[in-house]
């Protein structure tokens, strides 16, 4: 168990690094203004170098030998363990930027605590992806203040798009047994701790951004344990086509 | 890269003699190889001239995303793709600068965006064409790369400041975009026979596409004298496009690869090669808006444009209430 608990622990932080790529990827050449894009292509460029890091020591933890390529392009939906909001399509551009918002509030306080993870790897991987997350944080959070605090349209897209995303937010902060085996062992990062963390940014931020956070919505959750939604095959039938179709080539 | 066909003045290369003392210094300046820049005098068909083709290579850039960004999300290796987004994320970046130097110039980015928009500012004719397999992303970088190189390396020599400055730090990150694309070619090459076939195929159908992005022969290029005069364009069409032959056809050797030419070979007598004729009325037709993808590509920069409108009228509601309260504050 401790062993498993490591290995899904490590995969959902590639994971969730890895869909939310994907997803923020597509909208390079389409995105509003110039500057988005350029962006947008580096928040994803960063969130696959993670991936990189996260899913290769995933292999080694296994200990069956899949690489970091074997383990993004040659599992099937079932053994996926992001969380629901990354898979989330993306929807207008409001909805693109309040899931990375919301994303990137939990992974810069969740990726703070790894910096002290009792397994040296984690600590590891969590200082170089803290600095990324930081700027991630920092550009996310202050456009949805300024679009929140923007025009009546923009306020309302954007707070649509936390109605809409809100409820997946909460499976983050959600502890199940992997994060508490591995919380005791100092392994893993304190949800409680991030949860506070993340509230008391939220709070202030969304009240700069003239928006208000859905009051008892009930989280919705399964990606961590490998139940997701209908949409999250679909990005895999398009991520490992060329592995797929051309199986054991090298590229 | 990219500027074709960019309408100068339309008049002949007019003597020293015959210019106005003004004018007539200015071209002194440009045959002493002394930068032109923003603030100087220029005559106006130099600086509209210089306008239409750094907006037409900045409008390339920002096109050229698409036939690639399609293959983003469907790289076969992490490493890959965090290859193809550097470089994509590197050819926003280059429209970026471009828009710059261009403002520079007295062009705003909302105005060539709209003259883009409406058809009235072209961009590169290759980016008409698409992007079917993963091998299309290796010919993209080693043959439009190629040949944005090509005709970049001489515009770092451009007589205006802010367009040869930005082509010097464009050259540095196009070379490294060619080599992954010819390493793309290496992998697919040394691969399965599928994986070679793929190669084959791409470079069948990037090879002449790749020629034509030169812009139309010096015999019927009506605005290169005078571009050529002021140094906006030191190279001519018909020289640039020999010199990527030569470099690239034995690069295709070394590959294994067969260049889509029967005509193609070796002239002892000139040092260079002799290659066969381009199909220039494919190439006219597709800046005329009719090649595989124009419409593809113009409805996506319009549809990126449109549904963003909301989010740039956000920013700019927001930077006035800011400035407002900051007032009120003081």
């Amino acid at each position: 168990m401790p062993q498993d608990a490591l290995f899904d622990y490590v995969l959902r932080m590639g994971d969730n690094c890895l869909v939310l790529a994907q997803r923020v990827s597509v909208w390079c050449g389409h995105a509003p203004v110039l500057e988005e894009d350029i962006a947008l292509a580096n928040t994803a460029l960063d969130l696959i170098g993670q991936t990189r890091l996260w899913l290769s020591y995933a292999g080694e933890i296994e200990g069956k030998g899949r690489s970091a390529d074997d383990l993004a392009y040659l599992r099937d939906a079932r053994a996926f363990r992001n969380c629901l909001l990354v898979e989330q399509p993306n929807g207008d551009f409001g909805q693109t930027l309040m899931r990375q918002f919301l994303f990137d509030a939990w992974h810069h306080f969740t990726l703070g605590a790894l910096k002290n993870s009792a397994d040296g790897r984690i600590a590891e991987i969590a200082e170089k992806a803290a600095k990324e997350v930081a700027y991630h944080l920092d550009r996310s959070g202050d456009l949805v203040i300024r679009l929140g605090d923007g025009t009546a349209e923009s306020h309302n897209r954007m707070q649509a798009a936390l109605d809409h995303l809100w409820p997946f937010a909460g499976e983050l902060t959600t502890p199940d047994e992997v994060d508490e085996a591995l919380t005791q062992k100092g392994v893993a990062a304190d949800l409680a701790q991030v949860e506070s963390q993340v509230s008391a940014y939220m709070e202030k931020t969304l009240a700069e951004a003239t928006l208000s956070a859905p009051k008892d919505a009930p989280v919705r959750k399964g990606g961590k344990t490998g139940l997701h939604g209908e949409e999250l095959g679909y990005i895999l039938a398009e991520m490992q086509f060329l592995q797929r179709a051309y199986p054991g080539a090298t590229w | 890269m990219y500027a074709q066909e960019v309408k100068s003045t339309g008049k002949p290369v007019k003597s020293l003699d015959e210019m106005d003392p003004e004018e007539r210094a200015f071209q002194e300046r440009i045959d002493a190889d002394i930068k032109i820049e923003p603030k100087d005098f220029m005559p106006e068909g130099y600086r509209k001239t210089l306008i239409r083709q750094i907006s037409q290579h900045a409008h390339s850039e920002i096109v050229g995303q698409l036939p690639e960004g399609n293959w983003i999300t469907r790289a076969p290796t992490l490493e890959r793709k965090a290859i193809l987004l550097a470089k994509v994320q590197d050819e926003a970046g280059h429209g970026l600068y471009l828009y710059c130097a261009a403002e520079t110039l007295g062009a705003s980015r909302d105005e060539m965006t709209e003259q883009l928009l409406a058809g009235k500012a072209k961009y590169s004719s290759i980016f008409n064409y698409p992007s079917l397999t993963w091998a299309d992303i290796g010919a993209i970088g080693w043959l439009v790369d190629g040949a944005a190189i090509m005709n970049q390396v001489q515009l770092q020599r451009c007589s205006y400041g802010p367009y040869s400055r930005a082509m010097v730090r464009i050259c540095k990150e196009e070379s490294f975009h060619q080599r992954q694309g010819y390493d793309i070619m290496m992998k697919l090459v040394k691969g399965t026979d599928a994986q070679q076939e793929m190669a084959q195929d791409a470079l069948d159908r990037w090879w002449w596409p790749s020629l034509m992005m030169f812009g139309p022969p010096d015999a019927q290029s009506v605005h290169s004298a005078q571009s050529m005069a002021w140094k906006i364009k030191p190279v001519s069409n018909d020289e640039l496009r020999q010199r990527f032959v030569d470099q690239t056809v034995p690069q295709a050797e070394y590959l294994g690869l067969q260049i889509p030419d029967p005509d193609l070979k070796w002239n002892e007598a000139r040092g260079r090669y002799d290659f066969g004729k381009i199909d220039w009325n494919e190439f006219y037709d597709v800046l005329k808006g009719n090649g595989p993808c124009n419409k593809e590509r113009m409805a996506a920069r319009q549809k990126a444009w449109d549904d963003g409108a909301w989010f740039r009228d956000g920013l700019m509601a927001h930077a006035r209430k800011k400035q407002s309260r900051k007032m009120a504050a003081e």
